[in-house]
């Protein structure tokens, strides 16, 4: 029941429309070095300056395949739950354009290296299984950069040669929330294996987004338009909501979706044909005759899967046996590697619980203020740690802990030597507590009397008098037990 | 030292080992010969400076223990040769300059040999007549106005001549053997996998393979083993034994089996390439060897098969010349039209008609009735090969189905010129060694060759059986220096 109401429908007067939507993901994988030559791959620099006679298709020059680059490709199938194809064909994919100094992008067409698996979403109706068609690897091209001069195109070949891995998965997804969980998702599990960055801001993770829509309960696919090459989750989901809702209201016109492939023009959130099918490129696939097929044994796959670490659905699994973390506290603590790493080096040596409430609590929202990632945390793990450790040991009250952790967000400071410092231990000393509690009685004789005569609930006046009194340092159980015994 | 020119590469070497010829007198002597001979149009680039000052260097220092000791020698322009220009023998890299060196050309300079020069051949080595050079003719020495066969035309041509002592080039469909046919010269095409293909300026990348051309036998294997080795840069080429070819000759083949396909007698092909291939039996008889008749049943399928998955490979390899990055560019009102401009200007006939047969048949809807097929087919070819080779160490057939023909003779009738790849491109399509050794004269008193096939990675065998035939045959090479004035 609860699925329905979380379900994206577009209405119209009379119909209700699902969406379809499948991604082909592009993750350049990380490396070193290209897919099929030695240059440098680092982002931002200087144009041409990773280009070898290779990347540039000089006469004569063969493509080598890039080891580390196809065992990037398996550790990520291993990852993605998929089959492993222990051999697998680089084709030429043929077109002419002046950032692809080949005339053709070596790629994967019939044989990939990785067959189908699956990713699963944590949806807020429950888990969703989204199934994964291939990954293949391939050669990104170069970049034209057409604004530099009024009359000619520039041309950067850094990016020539770059392995990319392309996800393609089946049409599973139905909704802009569901792209959104599908993309972190993926992006969480190459992370995980250090296999892509995923940093879409440097375009490390861009998507062809598939969107058809259908009447709500029918089962045969409409017409699909391809979105090329959208580079945010954001643009994602919007570009889904227009042309799902172009789609929807040329069904409503009477008129039919043409299969084309388009653009979505951020500036105007609309989508525009690029080229229709007719016009669709004939790429004029062959297997590359410069590379042998590529043949991996089972050894070489079984090693691979030796140096895969636990990733997010099985540490979350673990998390919650063994951690009792609700669902929800470890979705958020393994979506991604680095947070997951800072929260286990934290409760190595304290409470769990107040762990888990103090980084998804104070710390997350400490750090999104100053628009910092986990990894540029101004507290250490170990102290954050220490400050657990104080406020389970009695040291300090929780309130004082918060005054603690503010000064240790300005610079990683001990928690210990900021509580001596500022003299800010809590008091625990029964019989100086004692010596508090039997003023603030002696000064409120009236409350006093009338507590005992039934008015319970100035009980809690009484407690804030004395922690008032004792600048919060007074240990609230301690302050609690011995009102009680006093009043 | 007189007729310097005249002396074999062994001789050569042999000479400039024992003190009695320095590198700058070989040098000088190829130089001088080669300037007298322009009239061949054998050159694209001449390097004669270079090749003197090299060769002086190297008789200041000279390193005897070498394969090539100060050798001059010039090479077929589809090889990239370091700060020289290579042309391919097409326009479109008129002023291609490359700032690296194929593996096969390292490893000869490697040897002590020095570069003369450049050879033309056909455009991208795709012809059989030299004719579809952009640097025009090459003449055979053999008779005026004869073509010296293609692609490697301007290498046979310069062997024959006498301009190199010995020379490279590359065989996709039968480029080497078909020339060294033609000239009465010998070329070998190795295994695919033997020569790396780094550095080679493409055409059909299943299929080329580069290979020596020389005067004999004997300094074909010597060139053999020093062009010969694995490559890690070449993703197709294959680490397995390589022998010292020119130590391990030998002539004696007695208990050899050697092969006569029966398919290889086509219809029409001349009484004289019938004759001679009978007097080939009896030579290989003579020497000791067996004669089995085999069967290679998917003959007749090669050449259709060869000319789908040559242009098919040579439509993708091309498509990088397109004025973007290097080479020639024309002008245009936008990128496309910079691109047919380019293309169209850049490339001759013969280029652009592969290109667009290699399209046509990787195009989607035809790909599986032409590129498909041809590949099943070439494995059946390949298949055929095996079968015959349980019974036979090598296999004996002619080089070409006719001697040279005349300038112009077929230049307008592609399928009649690729009709000349008849009995090579089985070869290739089935990627083994095969050598053509010249074995007699037409009535004409031109050359003709004979074929000897191999099995994959034993150039040794067909080496041994050239040489020992060689010495049967006893083929003098009539050249009267005509175009000397």
């Amino acid at each position: 029941m609860s699925k329905n109401k979380s379900e994206y429908l577009i209405n119209r007067q009379d119909n209700q429309y699902e969406v379809v939507i499948g991604l082909e993901v592009h993750a350049q994988v990380t490396s070193e070095s290209k897919l099929f030559s030695t240059s440098a791959t680092k982002f931002g620099a200087e144009p041409n300056t990773q280009v070898s006679l290779v990347d540039a298709a000089f006469p004569g020059m063969l493509p080598v395949i890039n080891e580390y680059c196809v065992k990037q490709a398996i550790k990520t199938g291993i990852g993605l739950k998929a089959k492993i194809n222990k051999r697998s064909v680089f084709d030429r994919k043929n077109y002419f354009y002046a950032d692809l100094p080949q005339g053709y992008q070596i790629s994967q067409f019939k044989d990939p290296i990785v067959g189908e698996g699956k990713v699963i979403l944590d949806m807020p109706e429950g888990q969703k299984e989204v199934r994964i068609e291939r990954l293949h690897l391939e050669q990104d091209a170069g970049k034209s950069i057409h604004d530099l001069d009024p009359k000619n195109t520039f041309v950067d070949l850094n990016r020539s040669g770059v392995a990319l891995m392309e996800i393609v998965s089946k049409p599973d997804l139905r909704s802009p929330d569901e792209v959104n969980a599908y993309i972190k998702k993926l992006r969480s599990i190459m992370r995980y294996l250090g296999t892509c960055d995923g940093n879409m801001q440097e375009g490390s993770l861009r998507a062809d987004v598939n969107v058809s829509v259908r009447k709500k309960g029918s089962k045969e696919f409409g017409t699909r338009c391809e979105i090329k090459n959208v580079n945010s989750i954001k643009f994602m989901q919007m570009a889904i909501e227009y042309e799902a809702n172009r789609q929807v209201d040329l069904i409503e016109e009477g008129q039919t979706i043409d299969q084309e492939t388009r653009l979505f023009d951020t500036k105007k959130n609309e989508t525009r044909s690029m080229r229709s099918k007719e016009d669709a490129h004939d790429y004029r696939y062959f297997p590359d005759p410069d590379l042998l097929p590529l043949e991996v044994s089972d050894d070489f796959i079984e090693n691979l899967k030796s140096e895969i670490p636990e990733l997010p659905d099985e540490k979350k699994k673990r998390f919650i046996e063994k951690f009792k973390l609700s669902p929800y506290e470890a979705n958020i603590l393994v979506s991604d590697i680095e947070t997951s790493n800072y929260f286990e080096n934290v409760i190595k040596k304290s409470d769990v619980k107040l762990a888990t409430n103090w980084i998804i609590g104070e710390l997350f929202a400490a750090l999104n203020e100053m628009n910092l990632e986990i990894t540029e945390s101004p507290i250490s793990a170990g102290n954050l740690s220490k400050l657990i450790n104080l406020i389970k040991d009695g040291t300090i009250s929780g309130k004082i802990a918060k005054t603690v952790f503010e000064q240790m967000m300005e610079g990683d400071k001990d928690p210990q030597k900021i509580v001596e410092e500022k003299g800010l231990k809590q008091e625990s000393d029964p019989k100086a507590l004692e010596v508090l509690i039997d003023k603030v009685i002696d000064d409120n004789r009236d409350k006093a009397n009338e507590y005992k005569s039934g008015k319970v609930k100035l009980f809690g006046f009484f407690v804030g008098q004395v922690m008032k009194v004792s600048g919060g340092k007074a240990n609230p159980q301690l302050v609690n037990e011995i009102l009680k015994k006093k009043l | 030292m007189s007729d310097i020119t005249k002396q074999s590469l062994s001789e050569l070497v042999e000479n400039i080992k024992n003190k009695k010829l320095s590198s700058s007198e070989a040098t000088k002597a190829f130089v001088e010969r080669s300037e007298k001979s322009k009239e061949l149009n054998a050159y694209i680039t001449e390097d004669y400076t270079n090749a003197l000052n090299k060769a002086k260097k190297f008789d200041e220092k000279p390193n005897l223990d070498l394969k090539l000791p100060g050798i001059p020698m010039a090479v077929k322009d589809l090889f990239c040769t370091k700060d020289i220009r290579t042309t391919a023998g097409s326009k479109i890299l008129n002023n291609f300059v490359p700032t690296y060196e194929s593996t096969v050309t390292q490893n000869i300079w490697n040897e002590g040999a020095i570069l003369m020069g450049k050879l033309n051949c056909d455009e991208f080595a795709m012809g059989s007549s030299n004719e579809t050079s952009f640097f025009g003719n090459v003449q055979n020495p053999i008779d005026k106005n004869l073509v010296p066969g293609g692609s490697s035309g301007g290498s046979s041509s310069a062997v024959a001549a006498q301009l190199t002592p010995i020379t490279i080039g590359t065989d996709t469909g039968g480029s080497i053997r078909q020339p060294a046919s033609f000239t009465g010269t010998v070329g070998l095409k190795p295994t695919y996998g033997s020569c790396s293909r780094y550095g080679i300026v493409a055409f059909a990348s299943s299929l080329d393979q580069a290979g020596p051309m020389a005067q004999n036998v004997k300094d074909c294997a010597l060139l053999q083993e020093v062009i010969s080795s694995y490559d890690e840069k070449d993703s197709t080429s294959i680490d397995f034994k390589r022998n010292e070819y020119s130590k391990e000759l030998t002539k004696d083949i007695k208990g050899k089996k050697i092969g006569i396909p029966r398919e290889y007698r086509v219809d029409g092909m001349p009484k004289e390439i019938e004759d001679l291939w009978k007097k080939g039996i009896d030579y290989v008889k003579d020497c000791g060897a067996e004669i089995i008749d085999i069967s290679l049943p998917h003959t007749k399928y090669a050449l259709p098969t060869y000319y789908i998955v040559a242009p098919a490979e040579a439509s993708s390899n091309l498509a990088r010349y397109d004025g973007v990055k290097y080479g020639f560019r024309a002008e245009g009102e936008n990128l496309i039209d910079m691109y047919e401009k380019t293309r169209s200007e850049g490339f001759g006939t013969e280029v652009q008609r592969r290109i667009m047969i290699g399209t046509y048949v990787l195009s989607s809807g035809y790909y599986d009735a032409y590129y498909l097929k041809a590949q099943k087919v070439r494995k059946l070819i390949k298949n055929d090969f095996d079968e015959a080779y349980k019974k036979v160490d090598a296999i004996l057939t002619p080089s070409t189905p006719s001697s040279a023909f005349k300038i112009g003779e077929k230049a307008n009738d592609p399928v009649s010129m690729y009709l000349n790849d008849i009995f090579t491109v089985p070869v290739n399509l089935a990627g083994l060694p095969g050598i053509s050794i010249p074995a007699g004269h037409d009535s004409k008193g031109y050359p003709l060759g004979l074929q000897i096939i191999g099995k994959a990675f034993d150039e040794q065998s067909i080496l041994n059986i050239a040489y020992a035939m060689e010495e049967k045959i006893n083929f003098k090479n009539n050249i009267t220096d005509w175009w000397i004035k």
